[in-house]
């Protein structure tokens, strides 16, 4: 295509462009908002924490009225309804985050610019990976999903535990990055394009003439380590519990909802738009095969270090791993009702992780402690605190009427339903192989009763250490009856959202 | 007007399930410290849950049985009044493309709830669930009643109590098995508060081992939900709903030919109907009988009779036989191996609730450490969650599977009956005892179910299930009065070791005679109400095995040993210490006596009484599965 003609159209498409891309760019002024706050004097007494909630709860309303489907700037992103999906989410996570930190009061009026650039900063780099449609971008959009998560995560100045995380979560970050690039770098090399659709159909025809080269399985083995590491799936995960158990449980929160999502957003869009144009049989087998494997080795890893962990944190951290696991089931399906279900699962999984780290922080900004025997006698300290932590515990148990019950149904009748096709379709390997992801699904949850009913035990049935009322706000109390609502309301009424999902799905390759 | 709106059933069925939730935040919103408010107006939440129940009974009684019987040969079994015709007629209606209008007189309820899911609100009414349900909101009453010594944090108990009873009914109501798994899990929750925050010394422990066997039996639910869920049932509804999604198919792609559209359709459903009858055509099938598989005719007039030639209507009007033969044939729900894993799946996940040996440890624990009242419900309501279960879900769903391994069933009741009788008879902690009987007395409940023996014979299996049904809610019965009687020699003596109670007949006479009376029921004595049911099952078991009768019936000799044995040493003798006691208060009468003349109404007047209206529905239950063999 003759240069001109082609910056002619990009020309004429900016405004829209620019248009569609006006919630990220709302984020963008918001970044540079409070960069430049920090050069007044008088500004760093202001806390800038409300102004950014602000300013996402605008973005959230633009991205809301947004249906329309298209490829931004020439290809480098796709604003589909998948990509609105994940938009909505991670800006409606970020704001849930930025209200919970004026609750507990993380970041006071000096740090407060600090800490909305990056969380704002880390937000923009989430959203673009959830539409990113172009190798380079993908690669851009991780490094700024994870550089400003790296900074939160040392938020806690002066504690130790605090820096080694960071540091630990840079040096583990950094690896996963860099052979991330040198796979797409291999994957560019190869395909002659690093634009997905293009490169999908050159996948496809590599594989037509002759099966895949060593470089290029080299290169798409490098770019799902990288996906790998920011999903914490095994064998990348060891860097998710120090970090959780060391970053402040607002920020860990962040991390195990928003950042989390971004990344199987951003992997199912890769499956599906990689592996559209290669034929069925052979590979898409094996990597089914190989995410199923991967999927119940992590579910099980998590659930099972979960069980001896006195941290609450950390519990929750190895929670969230096994919970990727069980999003991992349905993604290794790569079947578009699974990618429903995945995004169902993440619909339900935001209220309930939040709530339970934001019950952490609560409990951290009063009592000082993170361990479970803080969270003792919680239901005579505070019935409302109780009885929320009851129903978020319940709802990552996967009780129903709760919307924890609703995603892992979905996600395990996907399995299933897979396993029956495969078994149908002349692949009765694979349909066994799923049955047995259901299984070991199955086996998890009960194995993850053993847990979260420690914490429930510590919550509802034990005697208080220290009998007085905890004495939390009314803000706090309403803000987690909020998110307790939404976990039963997902749980009861799913209609509304299995339709948005499954429209997002659509919208998938 | 919409007629949707006059379904006034619906109103009455979601009332029913909901009112005591309803109550529940009633009471949040009062202050805690206004203690004999909310005794009260729980206690009053629990009494018209009751008296709606009464309402509903009525109702069944007048316009389901009486209004569609054939009044010139005055029987209450007409077809028409069957649960599975009602719900059929009421799919039908739901399946036109302008849905309605409902009839507000069948006491059946269908509206979609989960659309993508094909999950329904259903709920409906027939003799077996609707006893279950009287059951339920007379036993939740007397509990609260009883539940007016309990002083740290009544609200909150009082709230999960009621949470609990609306679990229960939903669960007994839901004719949709994801609606019912939602019920039944609904149920866990409170029942770990209650037991976790209201019970004994090792109230923790037992809490949790009651979540985890729970929770492990409702997993395996949740697996077989799954399973059948997948299953297609296009021919068995109704083919309206086949002709919508072609034409949707069509829609999303119009170069699907319609015809070509029509071969891929695949239906599926949590419809507890529906799914059962592919559970009887998957038999057929596999006991080589499809040749007695038949399309159901059309038109209202036709009675829902077994037609006379031997063949069974199962597809849908509309359907053609043969290709409709064919896809069932290809469909994995036609494989031994799946039907025989889904029973299994279905069968341990009841079996942890009934208890049946060996799932049942949870029990005695369970029993032990919980507050008097909740002992009562546990006992006598969520036990028969478990039976219900098998009735309702895992036998009609799998009639294959379940008619395979009716013997090694038959043999696992007859093996909890005695294995109960015995550890009950060596134990020294009154409840324990009371809990390990309750084990013992369930197995009548699993054997009489069992008791399929064949085709010809099916007069015997309608009298084994009809036994069952009746023995669990004899021990309904029973059991809530016994536990209520422990716990008011708990309140005067704050401990319940036999070997130290002794000489309460001098101190407490009219306790003593109330709670004669109930250990002479539970034993089976005639004239009372547990002589019926396990007179029944026996007679069915010995049709169905002798050796099994032969069990069950020496097991009574057991039974009768361990009560009896109990009785003298709680009762009879002399005891310094007990001497001092007061005999049954005002409250603790009025709780008792209900509960003593059931006992005896329902030993007197069995069939008038219950089987009079309970009887049709076991009937036509019977004629479903009994002909298949």
């Amino acid at each position: 295509m003759p240069l001109d003609a082609e910056l002619a159209r990009l020309d004429a498409t900016l405004a829209h462009d620019l248009l569609r891309f006006g919630p990220e760019l709302l984020l963008c002024l918001g970044i540079v908002g409070s960069l430049f706050a920090k050069l007044f004097r008088a500004a760093t007494r202001v806390q800038l924490v409300p102004f950014a909630l602000l300013l996402t709860l605008v973005a959230l309303g633009l991205v809301a009225s947004d249906a329309q489907d298209s490829a931004v700037f020439g290809g480098l992103l796709r604003l589909d309804s998948f990509a609105n999906f994940f938009r909505v989410f991670l800006l409606l996570t970020a704001a849930l985050v930025l209200a919970l930190t004026r609750l507990t009061g993380l970041p006071d009026a000096t740090d407060s610019a600090d800490f909305v650039t990056l969380l704002l900063g880390g937000t923009l780099g989430m959203m673009l990976m959830a539409s990113a449609n172009h190798l380079i971008m993908v690669f851009l959009a991780i490094e700024m999903a994870s550089l400003p998560s790296y900074v939160l995560a040392g938020f806690l100045k002066g504690k130790g535990r605090s820096s080694e995380a960071a540091l630990k979560y840079v040096v583990y970050g950094a690896a996963a990055s860099g052979v991330m690039l040198y796979g797409i770098s291999l994957l560019v090399g190869q395909l002659g394009t690093a634009y997905l659709p293009s490169a999908a159909e050159s996948l496809g025809a590599a594989f037509r003439s002759g099966g895949f080269s060593l470089s290029l399985t080299a290169g798409l083995l490098f770019l799902f380590v990288g996906l790998g590491f920011k999903l914490a799936v095994l064998p990348f995960q060891f860097w998710l519990p120090d970090v959780f158990e060391g970053a402040a449980a607002e920020v860990g929160a962040m991390l195990a909802v928003a950042s989390k999502a971004a990344a199987v957003g951003l992997t199912l869009r890769l499956l599906f738009v990689l592996f559209q144009h290669v034929p069925i049989p052979a590979v898409t087998e094996t990597v089914s095969a190989a995410l199923a494997g991967v999927a119940v080795l992590t579910a099980t890893l998590g659930n099972v270090a979960a069980l001896v962990q006195t941290n609450l944190k950390r519990l929750l951290a190895y929670s969230t791993i096994a919970h990727a696991g069980y999003m991992l089931m349905a993604i290794a399906c790569i079947q578009r009702p699974a990618a429903a279900a995945v995004l169902f699962y993440l619909a339900g999984y935001l209220p309930m992780t939040l709530g339970a780290f934001a019950v952490v922080a609560v409990l951290r900004s009063l009592t000082g402690s993170e361990e479970i025997d803080a969270a003792r006698g919680l239901l005579k300290r505070s019935p409302v605190l109780g009885v929320c932590t009851a129903v978020f515990l319940f709802s990552l148990l996967g009780v129903p009427p709760l919307a924890g019950f609703a995603g892992k149904f979905q996600v395990f009748t996907a399995v299933y339903r897979t396993g029956a096709f495969h078994a149908a379709g002349g692949h009765p390997w694979l349909g066994t192989l799923f049955n047995v992801v259901l299984a070991a699904g199955v086996v998890n949850t009960v194995v993850s009763a053993g847990y979260y009913l420690k914490v429930l035990k510590a919550v509802a049935l034990d005697d208080p250490t220290d009998e007085t009322p905890l004495g939390e706000g009314v803000a706090v109390r309403l803000y987690l009856l909020l998110l307790t609502a939404a976990v039963v309301v997902v749980g009861v009424w799913w209609d509304p959202l299995t339709d948005l999902t499954w429209r997002a799905a659509v919208g998938l390759g | 007007m919409d007629p949707n709106a006059r379904e006034v059933d619906m109103i009455w069925l979601t009332a029913q399930v909901f009112l005591p939730l309803a109550v529940a935040v009633l009471l949040l919103i009062v202050p805690g410290r206004f203690r004999e408010l909310l005794r009260w107006l729980a206690l009053f939440g629990c009494a018209a849950t009751l008296a709606l129940s009464l309402c509903l009974w009525v109702d069944y009684y007048h316009r389901v049985l009486e209004y569609r019987s054939d009044r010139s040969v005055s029987s209450m079994y007409h077809p028409d009044s069957r649960l599975d015709a009602r719900v059929e007629h009421q799919q039908s209606l739901t399946a036109k493309p302008v849905p309605g209008p409902f009839l507000s007189i069948d006491l059946v309820t269908i509206r979609p709830w989960i659309s993508q899911f094909d999950v329904n609100y259903a709920l409906g009414v027939d003799g077996l669930n609707l006893l279950m349900v009287i059951l339920t909101s007379l036993v939740t009453m007397l509990a609260v009643a009883a539940s007016w010594k309990i002083d740290d944090r009544v609200k909150g108990y009082l709230v999960l109590i009621l949470t609990l009873e609306s679990g229960v009914i939903g669960a007994f109501l839901s004719l949709d098995l994801f609606l019912f798994y939602v019920f039944y899990e609904v149920m866990l929750l409170p029942m770990y508060f209650l037991i976790g925050m209201w019970g004994g010394g090792r109230r923790k422990y037992a809490a949790l081992k009651f979540v985890i066997y729970t929770l492990a039996g409702s997993v395996c639910l949740l697996a077989a939900m799954i399973a059948l869920y997948t299953v297609n049932v296009r021919d068995f509804v109704d083919q309206n709903v086949v002709l919508r999604q072609d034409e949707e198919m069509a829609r999303r792609d119009p170069s699907l030919l319609i015809l070509e559209a029509k071969g891929r359709i695949e239906v599926h459903s949590f419809d507890i109907v529906t799914l059962s009858k592919v559970g009887r055509a998957a038999m057929l099938v596999l006991t080589n009988q499809e040749h007695r598989l038949a399309v159901r005719g059309v038109g209202k007039d036709e009675p829902h009779q077994p037609a006379a030639n031997g063949s069974v209507e199962l597809f849908a009007p509309g359907v053609d036989r043969e290709a409709a033969l064919a896809r069932l044939k290809a469909s994995p729900v036609c494989n031994r191996t799946f039907q025989y894993v889904i029973f299994a799946l279905l069968f341990v996940g009841f079996a942890v609730k009934v208890p049946i040996v060996p799932l049942h440890s949870w029990l005695p624990d369970a029993h032990v450490e919980a507050p008097t009242p909740v002992s009562m419900i546990l006992a006598g309501v969520l036990l028969k969650l478990g039976g219900y279960g098998l009735i309702r879900i895992a036998f009609p769903l799998c009639p294959w599977a379940a008619a395979e391994l009716a013997w090694w069933i038959g043999l696992i009741g007859a093996v909890g009956i005695v294995y109960g009788a015995l550890v009950a008879m060596g134990q020294t902690d009154f409840k324990k005892l009371l809990a390990y009987s309750s084990v013992s007395h369930m197995g009548y409940v699993v054997l009489g179910l069992a008791s399929w023996s064949s085709a010809d014979n099916s007069q015997y299996w309608e009298m084994g299930v009809n036994g069952a049904v009746y023995q669990m809610l004899a021990h309904g019965i029973t059991a809530t009065a016994l536990f209520f009687v422990v716990g008011v020699v708990y309140d005067r003596a704050h401990h319940r070791e036999l070997n130290q109670l002794g000489g309460l007949t001098e101190p407490m006479p009219v306790y003593t005679g109330l709670s004669a009376i109930l250990f002479f029921a539970s034993m089976g004595l005639p004239g009372l109400c547990g002589f019926v049911g396990e007179f029944k099952v026996m007679m069915a078991a010995w049709a169905f095995s002798p050796p099994l009768a032969v069990t069950a019936i020496l097991a009574t000799i057991l039974t009768a040993s361990y009560l009896l044995w109990a009785w003298q040493r709680a009762f009879l003798g002399v005891n310094e210490k007990t001497k001092g006691y007061p005999d049954v208060s005002a409250r603790e009468f009025v709780i008792l006596l209900p509960l003593v003349l059931f006992a005896i109404a329902l030993g007197l007047f069995p069939s008038v009484l219950i089987l009079s209206w309970v009887e049709p529905s076991v009937a036509g239950w019977v004629e479903n599965l009994a002909p298949l063999k």
